[in-house]
């Protein structure tokens, strides 16, 4: 236990400090939602809209781009071949990084999401439904994209091959999040079903994600 | 004669080369007899002429799930098992599947326009094996990103494992959320929905689509096996020439090297 929590800890340190490119994804976030305005024109209207849509594709491409971080750094300097080798379960120490990565790249982005809100004309209660379904779905996202970024560290593959492998997995995530978000600001449909149905998307990628990840890595690495 | 014999590449050559005339023979035949049926079946009272679409839409579609499910049966293979022809299997289906997604998504679009009034509709079953279409595809671009088989295969194993978890989601989609596609009516509860005239040509058609998957499967399980002992002549090819001009006795070495490869 105190194994993990040292290697959460460890992870957060890095990815915070200079050279660990954590924020570098809320960065990206807001370029993103700052694009999308000039891509549809400055219409108020249309923009609270599909604030929702937008705020949930920009938190996907940057959870996406500091992916392949998660594991390359460690294989580069060593110290993933120490992990594998140590005597916590992979699998357990994989999920341990997912939640380090989450902590240190998905969290800021939720703390973002209602200065963003502003900008696209949501209003409070808008805002709030968008920050808790990503706040529900954005580890999904992470657990299953660490099955890509185990692939492309075996594969020394990363980028492009990744997020054609990862972005299909995230669709249904996509799906039932902005559903969600729709549910309160527009829709007929009630905010729970949707809700729930992205809670356990992202229960059921927390037991996939690191087990899928750890066979990869102790196929791959060798 | 198990699984295990079989992974002798060369007595896994020798056996299909018996085995493909036969099926390949037993598909055309069963295609003929299923279009003929197909052709033959009256007019949907509904639908008209267009029900035909069906019989080629349904075996499509079921194939490009079960071409998965056999994807993930050899990726156990290549994880658990380590049996050698497991990821040749994996990577010889891949192609395969994607084909019959594509065709089961474009005569299932083709039929729509005129039934739903639409090609494409975000409907839940339209939406999962889109979905599935794009697994395929990323597969495949998987399998061409890495030179070494043995690596790409236990990457692609991975994959294919997860993306088996959409398999249920296409079958009972229609089930979980009421919307445009229809619900099954072959392989239900209390016996299929379908009038006998219709139902015949349609397993009919969905035997003769799996006898062609497995055909084709098998013709290129061979074509990569074979693919991949060219690749291992031309390696050792190339490293007996690259050997033989830095010791200098080049003229021998280099002609025995050219029969291997001719062999």
């Amino acid at each position: 236990m105190t194994a993990l929590f040292a290697l959460v800890r460890r992870d957060i340190r890095i990815a915070l400090r200079v050279g660990g490119g954590a924020l570098i994804g809320v960065l990206f976030f807001l370029t993103v939602v700052v694009l999308m305005p000039f891509a549809v024109g400055p219409d108020l209207a249309l923009l609270s809209r599909l604030g929702p849509a937008i705020l949930w594709l920009g938190a996907l491409l940057a959870s996406l781009l500091t992916l392949d971080r998660m594991f390359m750094a460690d294989h580069e300097d060593g110290s993933l071949d120490l992990i594998t080798m140590s005597r916590t379960p992979l699998e357990l120490a994989c999920a341990a990084k997912a939640l380090a990565h989450w902590l240190a790249a998905g969290l800021p982005l939720i703390v973002a999401t209602p200065v963003l809100g502003l900008l696209l004309n949501l209003d409070m209660v808008a805002t709030g439904a968008v920050a808790l379904t990503l706040l529900a779905g954005t580890p999904a996202l992470t657990f299953t994209g660490m099955i890509g970024a185990a692939l492309a560290v075996t594969l020394h593959r990363g980028g492009l091959l990744m997020a054609v492998l990862v972005l299909p997995l995230s669709i249904p995530v996509l799906i039932f999040g902005v559903a969600a978000s729709q549910a309160v600001i527009v829709g007929p449909m009630t905010f729970g079903a949707p809700f729930s149905i992205l809670c356990a998307l992202s229960l059921v990628s927390l037991v996939i994600g690191p087990f899928a990840a750890a066979a990869s890595l102790r196929q791959g690495l060798d | 004669m198990t699984l295990i014999d079989l992974a002798n590449p060369t007595r896994f050559l020798a056996l299909t080369a018996r085995v493909l005339p036969w099926l390949a023979a037993a598909t055309v035949i069963l295609l003929a007899i299923g279009l003929y049926q197909s052709a033959l079946a009256p007019d949907d009272y509904q639908q008209g002429a267009t029900v035909k679409i069906m019989f080629i839409h349904v075996p499509n579609a079921w194939l490009s799930m079960f071409v998965w499910g056999v994807m993930s049966i050899a990726s156990l293979g290549t994880l658990v098992w380590r049996h050698p022809l497991a990821d040749v299997a994996a990577k010889a289906a891949a192609p395969i599947g994607a084909a019959f997604t594509f065709l089961a998504l474009l005569t299932g679009s083709l039929w729509g326009r005129p039934m739903w009034g639409t090609y494409w509709e975000w409907d839940a079953r339209l939406t999962s094996v889109l979905i599935l279409f794009l697994m395929y595809l990323g597969l495949m671009a998987l399998w061409r990103a890495v030179d070494d088989p043995s690596r790409a295969a236990r990457a692609a194993a991975v994959l294919t494992l997860v993306g088996a978890i959409n398999l249920p989601i296409i079958k009972f989609s229609v089930d979980w959320w009421n919307t445009l596609h229809q619900p099954a009516s072959v392989m239900r509860m209390g016996g299929p929905a379908l009038d006998k005239s219709f139902l015949i040509p349609l397993l009919v058609m969905a035997i003769a689509f799996t006898l062609l998957f497995v055909t084709l499967h098998l013709a290129a399980m061979r074509n990569e096996i074979l693919r991949r002992r060219v690749r291992s002549l031309q390696m050792m090819q190339a490293s007996r020439v690259a050997f033989s001009s830095e010791t200098g006795t080049g003229s021998r070495q280099g002609n025995a090297s050219n029969e291997a490869g001719a062999a």
